[in-house]
């Protein structure tokens, strides 16, 4: 198994993209630490799902917009499983609305998560990674509103354009110690923080989708997989994982 | 181990230069170290002498004798 010996942390990998991306990584051999922040019967049953198919896995709560939490997640790892190689930053809200509506505080939660977290995350993982001398995988979950942009998600797409600029840095930064950084922007992939989304416009994003379906958590897992293993020359890049929706 | 032999120990083996080519007016640019080593150098001096050196005092360490100063003046 490509990822055998290896370990990872996802971040808000309780549902959606980050349980199928804990999954799918440990299906690949890496013992995986399952980030949830309110829900841990959903990270818990991440955490069953791997251990049914003979994985590694614990559910560690963390909020990633409190950097000290986030010390403590990447401490987990190094705990249970004596090290750290892979990061997944997935952990996402969001609080849509019109800029006119958009209240301060949708705004800065939006930003405390999606783009903050970001960085307390990296931030903590980078000491063991240099210290560990061994290289190691970052991928970072943007999302095409942080390209394209959105009507309706003025925080959620300046974080996450935040996170792809800030994805090119850090490659550019830790490159010499064969660490590398990358970026997935999924587009509309069926998940309950898409789930809330009515009818409509999923039929009007459908349209617009040329391979003619929306996209499932899986989709995005499978590229992270990749960014996390064979991809050894791969830095810097944003892969868009969309069925063509952002072209 | 004194201090001035256990700082040198720990730059031989972050920036993997040999001991004996360390002298107290080795400059980090003698030992062709980047930016990037600097900090791993710093992380690595934190956690053997249990302190923290700040960004601003980091800007004032040139030389290996320099960083034996600051230590001593710390611990």
């Amino acid at each position: 198994m490509e990822l055998a010996g290896k370990t990872a942390v996802v971040t808000g990998a309780s549902r959606g993209i980050g349980r199928a991306t804990a999954i799918a990584l440990a299906q690949a051999g890496a013992a995986v630490i399952v980030n949830f922040s309110q829900n841990e019967t959903a990270a818990e049953e991440v955490r069953k799902n791997i251990e049914a198919f003979g994985g590694r896995a614990v559910a560690v709560k963390a909020d990633v917009a409190d950097y000290s939490q986030c010390e403590a997640l990447v401490q987990s790892s190094i705990d249970h499983f004596n090290r750290i190689d892979i990061l997944v930053n997935n952990a996402g809200i969001t609080r849509d609305n019109l800029l006119t509506r958009m209240k301060m505080e949708e705004w800065q939660e939006v930003i405390d998560t999606n783009l903050n977290g970001v960085y307390n995350c990296c931030r903590a993982v980078l000491r063991p990674l240099l210290k560990q001398k061994s290289g190691g995988r970052i991928i970072n979950v943007a999302s095409v509103a942080g390209i394209c942009g959105n009507s309706g998600q003025a925080n959620y797409a300046a974080a996450k354009g935040g996170v792809i600029a800030f994805t090119r840095t850090l490659a550019k930064e830790i490159g010499s110690r064969n660490i590398t950084v990358n970026a997935v922007a999924p587009g509309f992939i069926e998940t309950e923080m898409t789930d809330v989304l009515g009818e409509q416009v999923k039929a009007e994003v459908l349209s617009r989708i040329a391979l003619g379906r929306l996209g499932q958590p899986e989709d995005v897992a499978a590229v992270i997989l990749f960014l996390a293993s064979s991809a050894e020359y791969v830095t810097g890049q944003v892969i868009a994982v969309d069925g063509s929706l952002s072209l | 181990m004194s201090i001035e032999a256990k700082v040198k120990g720990i730059i031989a083996d972050q920036l993997e230069v040999a001991v004996g080519n360390l002298s107290l007016n080795t400059t980090f640019e003698d030992i062709d170290a980047d930016s990037l080593d600097i900090v791993e150098l710093v992380m690595a001096l934190e956690e053997e002498f249990d302190l923290e050196i700040s960004d601003r005092e980091i800007e004032n360490i040139n030389t290996v004798g320099d960083i034996i100063t600051y230590i001593k003046s710390k611990v």
